[in-house]
């Protein structure tokens, strides 16, 4: 039997970068605010101090800050013909576990999206007309543009110190910045990092090639720093042990130094960690949310009710609970009906990996998440869909994250797995070899989406939920034509071999290739095709809202922590300034 | 910033140490008696188990097993000199401990599936699915190991371990191209975990009993662990960085 516990004004799921930024923002209302992290507490000191974090194995072999999935998993299959399995180890994605969530192992790579991907449609069919689209894919406007959500990424850039270039304040550009970004009003927070020599080589080679690199936005501090917050960054250590780990210089940013010890200083605040929420409690009329049951560490049952419920767990998390509360209709790919679960999607990979001979040095060890130089050129639609034969392109980047041996040891297509002959080819290539890859959108589809699994079920006895992905046609020639693009440019840096790769077709759950799941709980303007309105309220539970890159129509060829930041700063607005004066509706349904 | 006071006497390290492995895996009194260890190295796995006052002295060489059986020690020592051989180009793998690491992570959390769903149904599923077998690592590679042995004793009238050089990497081969059936667990499975644990244990952290010396970092020019890097990177750059690599142990 559940305790029920006293009402608190608003509950937080989720303690991550959104929960936490929603949290510190709501802080001066004076409200009573509960958040219920699934993990544990950390820090800093002494869970991510140096030498201890540079631990390889433990980290990025073994996923210690990650979701074990002994408790929790998905079930996955390509098609509605298969039956799905479950995800029985982690693979292609890992979400993360505990105070900070994927905000404390991330790379810290910041986009703002391009304004074509606030509004894919509008602007592909003004461009190229209706017939462009594929009948089965679901290309969606977000309900904002680039332009309303300006203010926001500043301030979520100012949060996490952001480092970088701009390449277009007030509509002049720049040259050495994104030309292709929407007009900024502000610069970044601070300076471009110091590229490591392959990028270097990397960007001679494009601007050669005739197209326009510029330094990766990275919220890996390139100088000591003080947020508006008042909160103190280090500056990076190039250390090369950063995405999967945390950072022990608190140069990379993360909710669990920045916004969550804010928010912890509110004395009408409190965070219970190893409380894992099961679902939200609905009254009668379906139409409002009372509270949440979730267990302790110790397996307790509680309720706890609460006048305004925020779902900010990770982007897969959060549609599971929605699922398995019965907020929102589910969607029913054969009817093309319901909204929860529909327009899950993904990011494509691939690219070119590029062998030079000994005389050329990279100490590709010396790296940090962020740090990288990309191009636009062919994201977005600063490219021609008809030619290319694909909408929706993605960053074509030479990233230097860092040389960690059992992960990255290099060699060249046709080597043996092992032996004499694969050992040589590893001493030999160790630190001859960059990386030129691509980051690809990955549109929406009819067939694509999440829904419950018939059979299994997770540790607490619920349903798991159930993944139906693969790679359409339109992304499939994405990934081919940007790896070309890559090898073009691997070849003018000079590689003496370039091995040309894309991810597994049909897309496979083993092998990691990106944590940007996005979609699944949409916003939008149309109820019948999103769950949430442009605030992240739910259409049909209005004192639910929901945050974090499930709120996504499609995903773009970028990282998703920016847009999930700012839309996070966005959302806290609304609930501030309009929601709390007068609850209900923001966005007439 | 956040860097710990120094400890020179390496007390909190061994304390850790016995914290990740428990005190059976630091100073295990157990010699590797059968299988292919030379005498060299059981006085070297001897001579650490008398001074096993400083987790930091090498400790990788035979040093005990906790969770192979004598059988099982004699193949994964064979298996990993197989697949990571001793030769002009640098260190093999047995050598360097990868043995004991892959017998640590078999008696780990790790080995016993603290991180798998292992709830039923089961069914084979595609590849794309991913993994579907009802069995820990730890289960996987002991099942394995005696499927191995049972097809080689038929072949070669003889264990895994008392073949030749070439005769080993010539099963491994055949190991990896699935041109052997094993009887309880699906060939590329079974090799692609023994394959993995091996290039695991030769490049990580030598804390975890293989990659003794951190020889096998020296080998490829990963300095390892101590990675402060914010102004080399520049300096550096086109410009070969050396530095005796260090693992965690060192610098505690």
């Amino acid at each position: 039997m559940a305790t029920k516990l006293n009402p608190v004004d608003v509950l937080i799921v989720g303690l991550g970068w959104t929960g936490g930024i929603i949290a510190k923002e709501l802080a001066s209302t004076k409200l009573k605010i509960v958040a219920l992290e699934r993990g544990g507490p950390r820090d800093t000191n002494p869970d991510f101090i140096d030498p201890e974090i540079h631990d390889e194995l433990r980290y990025a072999a073994r996923y210690d800050l990650m979701q074990n999935v002994r408790r929790e998993t998905i079930t996955f299959r390509n098609g509605e013909s298969q039956t799905a399995l479950p995800m029985r180890q982690l693979g292609s994605f890992l979400p993360g576990l505990g105070v900070g969530g994927a905000g404390v192992h991330w790379n810290g790579v910041t986009w703002r999206w391009l304004e074509w991907d606030h509004q894919p449609r509008t602007r592909t069919v003004d461009k190229y007309g209706e017939k462009i689209i594929p009948s089965d894919m679901h290309l969606q406007d977000w309900p904002i543009t680039y332009d309303d959500l300006e203010p926001y990424y500043d301030k979520f850039e100012k949060t996490c110190g952001t480092s970088g270039k701009a390449g277009n304040i007030n509509g002049r550009k720049i040259d050495g910045g994104n030309i292709f970004e929407g007009s900024r009003k502000e610069e970044y927070p601070n300076p471009p990092m110091i590229a490591a020599q392959s990028m270097v080589m990397f960007e001679k080679a494009a601007r050669n090639l005739g197209y326009h690199p510029f330094p990766n936005p990275s919220s890996n501090a390139s100088r000591d720093y003080v947020n508006p917050d008042g909160v103190a960054f280090g500056q990076c250590h190039y250390c090369g042990f950063c995405e999967r780990f945390g950072c022990e210089a608190n140069a990379k940013a993360s909710p669990h130094f920045t916004v969550i010890p804010l928010a912890l200083k509110n004395p009408n605040f409190e965070l219970r960690t190893n409380s894992i929420v099961l679902k939200v409690n609905l009254d009668s009329t379906r139409k409002k949310a009372v509270g949440v049951t979730y267990l302790d560490a110790r397996g307790r049952e509680f309720e706890q009710p609460a006048d305004l419920i925020i779902l900010s767990a990770f982007a897969l998390h959060n549609v599971n609970l929605l699922l398995q509360s019965g907020i929102g209709a589910p969607y029913d790919p054969a009817t093309g009906k319901g909204v929860v679960g529909r327009n899950y999607a993904y990011q494509c990979g691939g690219g070119a990996t590029a062998f030079f001979d000994k005389r050329t040095v990279l100490n590709r060890f010396m790296g940090a998440g962020a740090l990288g130089t990309c191009m636009d050129d062919f994201n977005g639609d600063n490219y021609d869909f008809v030619k290319a034969g694909y909408i929706g392109g993605g960053g074509i980047s030479c990233s230097n994250s860092g040389a960690r041996p059992i992960q990255s040891h290099p060699t060249p297509h046709g080597t043996p797995r092992w032996g004499s002959e694969w050992k040589k080819a590893v001493v030999d290539n160790y630190d001859n070899a960059a990386n030129v890859g691509n980051q690809g959108a990955v549109m929406a589809y009819r067939q694509n989406y999440l829904s419950l699994d018939p059979t299994y079920t997770d540790v607490f006895g619920r349903p798991l939920m159930r993944m139906t992905f693969d790679f359409q046609d339109n992304e499939v020639k994405q990934m081919n034509g940007q790896a070309d693009i890559c090898v073009t440019i691997a070849k003018e840096m000079g590689a003496t071999k370039v091995d040309r790769s894309i991810p597994p077709v049909p897309y496979s759950i083993v092998p990691y290739q990106s944590t940007h799941n996005t979609g699944g709980a949409v916003f939008g303007a149309d109820p019948s095709t999103s769950v949430l309105n442009k605030y992240l309220q739910v259409w049909d539970v209005p004192n639910v809202f929901v945050t974090g890159a499930c709120v996504f129509p499609q995903n773009a060829g970028k990282n998703p922590t920016g847009p999930v930041g700012a839309l996070a700063y966005w959302a806290a607005d609304a609930i501030k300034n309009q929601y709390l004066k007068n609850p209900g509706p923001l966005v007439p349904s | 910033m956040s860097k710990r006071e120094k400890n020179g006497q390496g007390d909190v390290g061994r304390r850790d140490f016995l914290k990740l492995f428990g005190a059976a895996g630091a100073a295990a009194g157990t010699l590797p008696f059968g299988g292919s260890a030379s005498a060299d190295e059981i006085v070297a796995a001897a001579a650490t188990d008398t001074k096993h006052h400083h987790a930091a002295e090498p400790h990788t060489r035979g040093g005990g097993y906790e969770f192979f059986n004598v059988d099982e020690s004699a193949f994964v020592e064979a298996a990993v000199d197989t697949l990571i051989p001793k030769d002009a180009t640098g260190p093999g793998a047995k050598e360097l401990g990868v043995a004991t690491y892959i017998d640590r992570q078999m008696a780990s959390g790790y080995g016993k599936g603290d991180r798998l769903y292992l709830e039923g149904p089961f069914g084979e599923g595609t590849p794309e699915q991913g993994y579907q077998l009802p069995m820990t690592p730890s289960e996987l590679i002991r099942a394995g190991i005696a499927d191995v042995n049972a097809v080689v004793q038929k072949s070669h009238k003889n264990s895994f371990a008392a073949l030749s050089a070439k005769d080993r990497a010539a099963v491994m081969a055949d190991l990896e191209a699935k041109k052997t059936d094993l009887p309880t667990v699906p060939v590329a499975t079974f090799f692609s975990l023994l394959l993995q644990l091996t290039i695991e244990g030769y490049f990580a952290d030598p804390m975890y009993g293989g990659n003794g010396d951190a020889a096998a970092w020296k080998m490829i020019g990963f300095p390892g662990a101590d990675a402060m890097y914010a102004d080399k990177i520049e300096p550096f750059r086109n410009k070969p960085y050396k530095a005796e690599p260090k693992g965690i142990q060192d610098l505690i």
